[in-house]
């Protein structure tokens, strides 16, 4: 489980986070939305170290991030940041073998092979092993990431809008994968999303921040309404019923 | 196959070598062999030491264009050195046998490095335009700050420090040798001994932090390595501005692999073919007295120009 307690988080004295505290519960799939700015990319590079904590506390597994081992945290736990600027000029299969750093150093074993072809299979990048980065589409680029993130292994995943640049099917074999981890392999991913409609579909849990706090939580189907929407994006999308799904009514 | 161009450089680098200790050599080879053989190894260590600062400083910073000196670390070096000779006066500094003094400022130099450039690059990384801005403004500073130093202390003293003010690989600095040979040769073991954290401090500050390395830390281990070098480098032999940027640049069309393990042999490689060749080439067959700094200079330059107009800076 990931819990959070009690974390504000302040940018040049403007308020970017205030008492956020929520539970993210293990073997799922949690969702995170809510408008631009409001804080849903903060709050995941907090959980991952990569911004140090102002106030509050995190602790993955029981693991207090702010005192653990950040090596053995990365076995734990992995990040896939909405802005990513890996070196341009490295090959799709040297990025993914990075995947494995926290766990050989480095030193890659035939075990590590077999995860980084695996990773690289599971994103169809297996033809495009020897590109460079900078020579990919952007779709491509992001499976790229992906299968770096999977070939690390960890039992968390944090994901900041990975949908990003991906085609309907890359996105729904993407959400698939994410299911698969959680129900097979029992483990924990956490998702950032603008399309509310892939977090009804795919996800166990719903967390809604807006304006720096949470705005609601719980299960997808009973957060996600016309009020909500609304009340939190300031637009009148109508939340349907279609085969006993709900759906978000994008039209005008 | 992938090795190739590392076997080849090694017997451009070993046929310089062998040139430079004999060609042209007049009287008895028990004089001229030890005689050349310090300048030698006094060339091969400052190459390394200038190719390696500026590999590691490139990869703590995230460009490719940015080297040590162009930030002014070697003019940092002179005016730690000059403010040295000045606050102990040179009667002091004369009576410090070389060594002690060159360690000193080394010492001073590390400091120095991890204080400025630490911050820098914890606020600028990325920032190609700032990191460049600030190095030019850190270097002019510097430089003033050692001229006018320089007028203040009297001429005597002024010997102390002028070694540091130029570059010149036809005298360099025998007598340093013991103790920059030991210096430079640790922290070349240390870097190479973690070539594969620096494959992933090159990632950037999120994706090394995912990967478990400890960035801050890594990036001041880093920046005092940086400094021992170019500490070496600038005391044997003076600032030299372009090398780093053009023997690395070089490296990296040789081999595009961008892992250190393959870029950092290399990159010393074409660096000492460069000096040793360079230096055999203008004194031995053309006996010019243009100095080598300054055709490295003028070329690396040049290639500078290149590289910012292309904007490869990633
Ligand atoms: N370095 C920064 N300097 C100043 N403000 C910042 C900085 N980083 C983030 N912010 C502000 O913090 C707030 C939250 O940003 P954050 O990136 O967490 O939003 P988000 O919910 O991920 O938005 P999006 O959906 O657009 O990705 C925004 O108002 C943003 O402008
Ligand atoms: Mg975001």
């Amino acid at each position: 489980m990931i819990s959070i307690r009690n974390i504000d988080y302040d940018i040049a004295g403007k308020a970017i986070l205030r008492d956020v505290s929520l539970d993210m519960p293990k073997h799922g799939v949690t969702a995170l939305i809510g408008p631009n700015g409001a804080g849903k990319s903060t709050l995941l590079s907090l959980i991952a170290r990569l911004l140090p904590l102002q106030h509050g506390r995190v602790t993955v597994d029981g693991h207090d991030i702010a005192t653990c081992d950040t090596a053995a945290l990365a076995r734990i736990l992995a990040i896939l940041p909405q802005i990513q600027d890996a070196a341009p000029r490295l090959s799709v299969s040297d990025l993914v073998a990075f995947g494995r750093y926290p766990h050989s150093r480095g030193r890659l074993t035939d075990q590590d092979g077999a995860i980084i072809d695996a990773a690289l299979a599971a994103f169809q990048l297996t033809d495009l092993r020897n590109r460079a980065l900078d020579t990919l589409s952007g779709g491509q680029r992001q499976n790229a990431l992906l299968a770096m993130i999977f070939a690390q292994g960890t039992d968390y995943l944090l994901l900041d809008e990975p949908l990003n640049n991906l085609d309907i099917a890359a996105s729904r074999r993407l959400m698939a994968q994410l299911r698969g981890l959680a129900d097979e392999q029992g483990r924990t991913v956490v998702i950032v999303l603008h399309d509310i409609n892939y977090a009804l579909a795919y996800a166990d849990h719903l967390v809604v921040l807006a304006e720096g706090r949470v705005a609601a939580m719980g299960n997808p189907e009973e957060v996600v309404t016309d009020d909500l929407i609304n009340r939190i994006y300031g637009t009148d999308a109508a939340v349907i019923n279609h085969n006993n799904r709900r759906i978000v009514d994008v039209g005008p | 196959m992938r090795s190739r161009p590392v076997a080849v450089l090694c017997v451009v680098l070993l046929l310089c070598a062998v040139l430079y200790m004999t060609l042209g050599a007049k009287g008895a080879w028990s004089f001229v062999i030890p005689f050349r053989a310090g300048k030698l190894a006094g060339l091969v260590l400052v190459a390394v030491a200038i190719s390696t600062a500026t590999v590691l400083f490139q990869t703590v910073s995230g460009n490719r264009i940015l080297t040590p000196s162009i930030m002014g670390f070697d003019a940092l070096y002179s005016l730690l050195l000059t403010g040295l000779v000045f606050f102990l006066g040179a009667q002091a500094t004369i009576q410090l046998p070389p060594m002690a003094l060159f360690g000193l400022n080394t010492g001073l130099l590390m400091l120095g490095a991890v204080l400025l450039f630490g911050t820098l690059i914890a606020q600028t990384r990325g920032d190609l335009l700032r990191m460049i801005l600030t190095g030019i403004i850190f270097a002019t500073l510097f430089r003033s700050l050692t001229a006018f130093w320089q007028r203040m202390i009297d001429p005597n003293e002024f010997q102390v420090i002028q070694v540091a003010s130029y570059a010149r690989f036809n005298r360099i600095d025998t007598d340093l040798l013991p103790l920059a040979s030991v210096l430079c040769l640790g922290a070349i073991a240390l870097v190479w001994h973690r070539r594969r954290q620096w494959d992933v401090l090159a990632l950037g500050h999120d994706a090394a932090t995912n990967l478990g390395l400890r960035v801050r830390l890594e990036t001041v281990f880093a920046l005092l390595l940086v400094a021992v070098l170019v500490s070496v480098s600038t005391a044997l032999v003076g600032p030299v501005a372009f090398l780093g940027l053009l023997v690395v640049s070089l490296a990296r069309l040789v081999d595009g692999s961008e892992t250190h393990a393959r870029l950092l042999p290399i990159a010393a490689l074409i660096s000492g073919i460069t000096l040793v060749g360079g230096q055999l080439a203008l004194e031995r067959v053309f006996a010019l007295s243009t100095p080598l700094s300054v055709v490295v200079d003028l070329l690396g330059g040049l290639f500078f120009f290149f590289l910012l107009l292309k904007g490869r800076s990633r």
